[in-house]
């Protein structure tokens, strides 16, 4: 009973370590899906692309990946502001984003994918740092660190995030860009401009998230697509646009993910994000804190 | 065209494409590469009857396929399973009837996904097909009867029916599924059950109240789609002799068959058949030439492209043409 119990312990704790990084992973896709009603499926290649370019750092000059991640999120916050710009040329202004809108990110989920493949090749990529091996140990308590930092810089930069969002100027426009753009355009602000800095921000996330899951598991091109349904899963079992919500909907998802590896198998865990996402959808499509 | 004439024009030209391969082709990679494409053909049409025709879109088609490969594997490994348990004997089960069974179970799939538009439009049914595809997925990769994760191996049956060799019949069998399916998504086009898929794409709370029971159109339209993916799924394992997930689940699968109906046409029952037989062949030509890795990259920049700059696809294209065409002289 010790050993089931000191077990079902470690695997709350890794869970809700897993869970942080889970948040940085999606809250992207908060601001870009939830916020700016923008289906961004492809959001898992720009993940990997930050992966990769941790990779090369470090690699090369044996820089920190969770610098490199931190230094390179202006390049993809550009990068989004780009993509953003094609977007809405293409697709939002001429009003029909349905099917088209979805395919166009369907189909840059792929090209990255396949690039990196042709780029990388298949094989599992890692980082060297001094943080990933060793473990912080409390009683029968385990905490590894390349799990405990990530978890640790993402609640930093959710918490950021946050804070931009709910004070600063542009931030405010985020959030009312999300509620009535035709409002915002009569108190002078212009809904693109503020989208492409919006959506900018979520690809920006994607360079430090990226650098959060090499350290964690090596990395191939396409485990990206695991997490789509995890994403989205968070995302709207969080309320769409509500930062909190995600953060408790992040923890939830890895927990259960946790406890399924461990007393079930890691086999079975791809299934839980995405069963929770099926039944979230069928059942409570508001999410936990939904409006 | 009225349907009746159009069904028997099709099957002529089935016909008289197998015969005329059989006749003068005697490459069996022709076979190989001729077996894709029409698989492509199959499964962009059933992907067009929900995507264009009804405006759902389905990311799961690797789901579907899949569950009707896997149905034919359980169905060859059956007489097995039954002599050693029960000590029974039965013949090998043919594989036309592999295909009805693999169809009726990806067809039982493609209602339950039906069901779940109840719930859920646009972008969240995009989502969820595929997560469907992901749980399915896992439950295959945990299944052992079938070989897990680590895939497990079909022997072909050392005789071919209607002469030849195995690949030549696999080949005559997804020319027939061809042309059901593009015979199916063209009677569809026309009748009242594709002008009630129509209304239902342009503005579903408009048709709902108009009196379109939208519901039964959406059901039957995920069942026929789902049950078409999955008898294209049902000779896979004969096919590539050996079954395993994650090619089977292939995200290709999916890509391709958005790609296909979206480069084509999703109007019309031709865009899709246009855009299989066109990207089927450059994906064919390319992995032998260049590389398999490239032909998916081509793939992808080719819908990106599409989407942005024509919308509605080949069809579309050609149809604009001809009106200016029209209207200049």
């Amino acid at each position: 009973m010790i050993i089931q119990s000191g077990l079902l312990l470690n695997a709350i704790i890794a869970g809700i370590l897993l869970g942080g990084f889970y948040a940085a992973v999606s809250v992207g896709v908060t601001i870009s899906f939830g916020m700016l009603d923008i289906a961004n499926i492809s959001q898992p290649a720009f993940i990997l692309l930050g992966s990769y370019a941790a990779y090369m750092t470090n690699l090369y000059f044996g820089l920190d990946p969770i610098l490199t991640g931190i230094v390179m999120t202006p390049a993809f916050f550009v990068l989004g502001m780009a993509v953003y710009r094609l977007y809405y040329f293409a697709f939002e202004r001429r009003g029909d984003q349905a099917i088209q809108g979805l395919a166009f990110f369907f189909g840059l989920l792929f090209v990255g994918e396949v690039s990196l493949v042709l780029i990388f090749g298949v094989d599992y990529r890692f980082v060297a740092a001094s943080y990933i091996g060793p473990s912080i140990h409390m009683g029968i308590v385990e905490l590894p660190l390349r799990m405990l930092l990530p978890c640790v810089f993402s609640l930093i930069m959710v918490g950021l995030l946050q804070l931009y969002l709910s004070r600063s100027f542009i931030g405010r426009a985020i959030l009312a860009v999300s509620q009535d753009g035709l409002a915002l355009q009569l108190m002078a602000a212009s809904p693109i401009k503020i989208k492409q800095i919006a959506f900018g921000i979520s690809i920006a996330t994607c360079a430090v998230a990226g650098s959060f899951l090499i350290i964690i598991q090596p990395v191939e091109p396409s485990i990206g697509r695991d997490y789509i349904g995890r994403i989205f899963a968070i995302c709207v079992l969080g309320g769409m646009t509500s930062m909190p919500g995600m953060l408790i909907a992040a923890m939830l998802i890895g927990v259960v993910e946790s406890i399924t590896a461990t007393f079930y198998g890691p086999s079975w865990a791809p299934a839980v994000s995405f069963g929770f996402l099926l039944v979230t959808l069928a059942v409570r499509p508001a999410g936990l804190m939904g409006r | 065209m009225r349907n009746s004439v159009f069904w028997l024009v099709i099957v002529a030209v089935g016909i008289a494409f197998v015969v005329v391969s059989r006749l003068y082709l005697t490459n069996e990679y022709f076979y190989f590469a001729g077996y894709v494409v029409l698989q492509y053909i199959v499964l962009s049409t059933a992907w067009n009857i929900l995507g264009g025709y009804t405006g759902y879109t389905n990311f799961g088609t690797g789901a579907f396929f899949a569950v009707g490969a896997y149905s034919s594997a359980v169905l060859h490994k059956l007489p097995q399973l039954l002599h050693s348990a029960f000590d029974l004997t039965i013949i090998p089960v043919p594989l036309p009837v592999m295909i009805v069974v693999g169809g009726l179970i990806s067809g039982l799939l493609g209602l339950g996904t039906g069901y779940l538009t109840l719930r859920l439009r646009g972008v969240f049914f995009a989502i969820a097909t595929l997560a469907l595809s992901i749980v399915v997925q896992t439950l295959i990769v945990n299944w052992d009867f079938v070989g897990g994760s680590r895939g497990i191996y079909i022997i072909r049956p050392a005789m071919a029916p209607l002469g030849g060799g195995y690949i030549e019949y696999l080949f005559t069998l997804m020319t027939a599924l061809s042309v059901l399916s593009v015979g199916i998504a063209r009677s569809i086009e026309g009748s009242r059950l594709g002008l009630g898929l129509a209304a239902i794409r342009d503005d579903e709370l408009a048709a709902e109240a108009s009196g379109v029971p939208t519901l039964r159109l959406k059901l039957i339209a995920t069942t026929m789609s789902g049950a078409l993916m999955g008898m294209a799924g049902a000779p896979l394992p004969y096919y590539v002799t050996y079954l395993d997930p994650a090619s089977s689940f292939n995200l290709a699968y999916a890509v391709n068959s958005v790609a296909m109906p979206v480069i084509g046409g999703m109007t019309s029952w031709i865009g899709p058949v246009i855009g299989a037989i066109l990207l089927g062949t450059i994906q064919q030509l390319a992995t032998v030439t260049i590389s398999s890795a490239l032909n998916l990259l081509i793939v992808g920049v080719l819908l990106i492209l599409f989407v942005i700059i024509a919308p509605n696809g080949i069809v579309g294209l050609v149809q604009g043409w001809r009106r200016k065409w029209e209207s200049d002289g």
